[in-house]
């Protein structure tokens, strides 16, 4: 499903002005309405009526439209290379696109696992055919196996953007603590699984009543604080203020506090949150439902709740999806037997524009920091901003129109998601990444 | 947005055959449940001759990814008495052994002309899967930690029988079982019988009390629903119960859990100085299968209080009906 409606895709237009919309850029505090020059595939110019020759611009009409930066997710699975049935950097970042993703930092959990400098240049070769930038993050020790750590300057110098062995926690105190001291000394940033997987062995959802009822076998909240803490004692160790630890998919009150009082005392600590875990609940499992597996879990309504705080609060820094296709054989299984993870490029922004901004009141601005600014600065990416001079990276999306989501028409090439056929705001219209438009909803109108 | 309503999830279809299957106790209602119990009753007294004309050359599968005595033959007794053809295809002498899945092993019966699986699973959920890709009526026959629905309805039927035998051929209600406490024992956290009968039991008015140390019995499974509570002290369990029900350790399933026997023993075995001493009228239950000498001496498990047997016999009835229901041929007259 290419967009099909008038206009060349891919096709760089010498200048182009985003005209009429709303402009939302939280890095640059714009709110309001502001027309978008676009030269060269750079922000040219941010203003009020910005006067063009039409004869001299493609003039995209953004009335009752929000202009914003890019997306960034600092947080994927393109599972490339090795698993290019569930996923490929190609259907990935079409998927990113079409959720209004610019930039995906895409995790090392492939096969084989991405701890080399090869993998990592491989990832970003132009014959992956990535709609959106791809920033590799590096195993952070070789081949996640939590033991030796894997050359964090050669990773760093081939693009890698980060260290981590998402998928499987670094458990070993000292193997963590030598991964914080070299990340530091490349200068890199360290994320974290945080999993004690000696108490989650064989289960499958979040501990409690309700996995008891089920007769399935729960990973406790301590699984996920306990290593936050670990993490947070040894990065306190290492009295360095470059050090960085990021916490990924944060799912529990209980881990949400260790990062909100490691920030009390000046600690560089980090977290995101996914969109599932601010809007679903454990009892999403329902029936044995396999699109409501995923590690962390679905928590009870009172960590959920905790998310949506932390949000609001500013102690989650981020939103990111954990982006984690699976075929369709594989999640139609016994529940305990199919894999973790559901699909979520196309909806992250629907659903935090829904959770957050409808039912919360948080403004559109702090939403779309949370989608773009703040993850972008937490690995220093040239991302998230329309500053004139940078690259022109652009979502247009409209904030209230109503849109159904259907997995059967999802750009990802895979289906797992608990979210088929609910009805969301913020329809994306086009994306356009260094002023390239590299996605354009199907029945869009062109100026 | 819904996700406080289940309007428009285009995946949850409505599954046909779920009013003939039975997944869980929860999609059995009180008059559903009663229904079941007079088709039990109904169909064991029939002309054996006549009840084998009900389900005359059509087609169940048993479907067995786990060893079974009781259940296995006394579904497979039960089929057979209704005149059905049974066939059974066990994890190790079948394809199962060499990857097939649960979703083309289950289509592949229904290609054959299965009409209702019976299942039994070693992964908690299996039999919803198995449903929803087959759509069949799917009669769960132990799935994981989480259902034994046949057992629960037979250990109701036993208790009905001993207890309230007005009430067990002629109807019960949501206070049948008033003043009654059933007193499950052992290792609940891996027992898929203790949790159909702690869902089943309190909606017909009983009380039931589990009992057994921390790591086979987390203090949350009082909060599975109503009218359950946890009591760590066997004896002083024992002296408010009417029903004393005995569970296996399922070392198959222990996994990590470190367990010392003998402390076991000591503290939560039922032999008959304790019986006599805190539960001298109670009736003694077990689903089988017993280790004798473990949670249950000999001389109790088949004493005058053992309803052991009785157990397995009742079985057979349940089944029976559960079948005939599965396969929409219940007995004019009994309410369906």
């Amino acid at each position: 499903m290419t967009p099909k409606a008038s206009g060349i895709p891919g096709r760089i237009q010498e200048r182009t002005l985003i005209r009429g919309g709303h402009l939302i850029d939280p890095a640059n505090k714009i709110d309001g309405p502001r027309d978008l020059l676009i030269e060269g595939g750079r922000v040219a110019a941010v203003g009020e009526r910005l006067d063009v020759n039409s004869q001299a611009a493609e003039i995209i009409d953004a009335s009752g439209l929000i202009v914003a930066p890019g997306l960034v997710d600092i947080h994927v699975h393109l599972r490339e290379p090795g698993q290019s049935y569930k996923e490929t950097i190609a259907s990935g970042t079409a998927a990113a696109v079409a959720g209004g993703f610019t930039s995906v930092a895409a995790m090392p959990n492939t096969v084989p696992v991405n701890d080399s400098a090869e993998i990592t240049h491989w990832m970003q070769a132009s014959e992956r055919g990535a709609q959106a930038r791809v920033y590799p993050i590096g195993a952070a020790t070789i081949g996640s196996m939590g033991e030796a750590l894997t050359n964090y300057e050669a990773l760093r110098d081939a693009g890698a953007v980060a260290v981590s062995d998402d998928g499987k926690p670094i458990l070993g105190d000292d193997t963590m603590r030598a991964v914080l001291r070299a990340a530091t000394a490349a200068g890199l940033s360290v994320i974290q699984h945080a999993e004690d997987t000696r108490m989650t062995g064989g289960c499958s959802m979040n501990a409690g009543p309700l996995a008891f009822r089920l007769g399935l076998r729960g990973m406790p909240v301590e699984a996920e604080a306990g290593i936050v803490k670990r993490d947070i004692a040894l990065l306190r160790e290492l009295k360095s203020d470059r050090a960085h630890l990021h916490v990924a998919h944060l799912s529990t009150k209980k881990a949400l506090d260790h990062v909100r009082a490691a920030r009390k005392i000046g600690l560089h600590v980090t977290c995101e949150v996914t969109p599932h875990h601010f809007v679903l609940t454990e009892e999403a499992v329902g029936e044995y439902d396999t699109h409501a597996k995923m590690n962390p879990p679905l928590r009870t309504t009172g960590d959920r709740d905790a998310m949506i705080e932390g949000l609001l609060d500013g102690t989650i820094d981020c939103i990111a999806t954990d982006h984690a296709p699976h075929a369709a054989h594989e999640k139609e299984q016994e529940f305990e037997r199919a894999p973790n993870g559901i699909t979520g490029l196309e909806t992250s922004l629907g659903l935090s524009l829904s959770m957050l901004h409808r039912q919360h009141g948080m403004p559109l601005t702090q939403v779309l920091a949370l989608l773009s600014a703040r993850p972008a600065a937490i690995l220093g990416l040239a991302a998230g901003t329309l500053a004139v001079g940078a690259s022109a990276d652009v979502v247009l999306f409209a904030p209230e129109t109503e849109w159904r989501f259907r997995a059967n028409e999802s750009r990802s090439r895979s289906r797992n998601t608990p979210f088929d056929g609910w009805s969301l705001p913020g329809h994306v219209f086009l994306t356009m990444r260094g002023g390239e438009v590299v996605y354009r909803e199907p029945s869009a109108r062109q100026g | 947005m819904q996700p406080h309503s289940q309007e428009i999830r285009s995946t949850d279809r409505p599954i046909p055959s779920r009013s003939r299957s039975l997944l869980s106790t929860v999609d059995l209602s009180v008059p559903d449940i009663a229904a079941l119990l007079q088709t039990a009753s109904f169909l064991e007294k029939e002309d054996p001759l006549r009840r084998a004309h009900r389900l005359a050359k059509r087609r169940v599968a048993l479907l067995f990814y786990e060893s079974s005595t009781r259940t296995r033959t006394s579904f497979e007794l039960a089929a057979k008495g209704l005149g059905a053809d049974t066939t059974l295809v066990s994890a190790l002498s079948s394809s199962i052994e060499k990857g097939e899945s649960l979703k083309d092993t289950g289509l592949t019966l229904r290609a054959l002309g299965a009409e209702c699986i019976i299942l039994r699973h070693p992964n908690s959920g299996a039999p919803y899967l198995l449903e929803r890709v087959t759509e069949l009526p799917v009669l769960n026959a132990g799935d994981g930690m989480h259902a034994h629905p046949s057992q629960a309805l037979l250990d109701l039927r036993t208790i009905l029988h001993r207890l309230r035998p007005k009430h067990a051929n002629t109807g019960i209600d949501e206070s049948t079982l008033a003043g009654i406490t059933v007193l499950i024992t052992g290792d609940i956290l891996h027992s898929r019988v203790a949790r159909s009968n702690a869902e089943l039991l309190p909606r017909l008015g009983a009380r039931v009390i589990l009992c057994g140390p921390e790591a086979l019995l987390p203090g949350w499974a009082a909060e599975m629903g109503p009218g359950i509570a946890v009591e760590r002290n066997f004896a002083h369990a024992m002296r408010s119960s009417q029903v004393v029900m005995m569970l296996r350790i399922q070392k198959e399933r222990l996994g990590g859990v470190e367990l010392n026997l003998d402390e076991y023993i000591a503290n939560y075995q039922l032999n008959a100085a304790r019986l006599a001493e805190n539960a001298p009228r109670a009736l003694v239950m077990h689903p089988g299968p017993m280790i004798r000498g473990l949670e249950i001496t000999s001389d109790v498990a088949d004493g005058p209080q053992s309803a052991v047997e009785e157990q397995v016999r009742h079985g057979v009835a349940i089944r029976t009906a559960l079948i005939a229901r599965a396969l929409d041929a219940l007995p004019e007259g009994v309410p369906a």
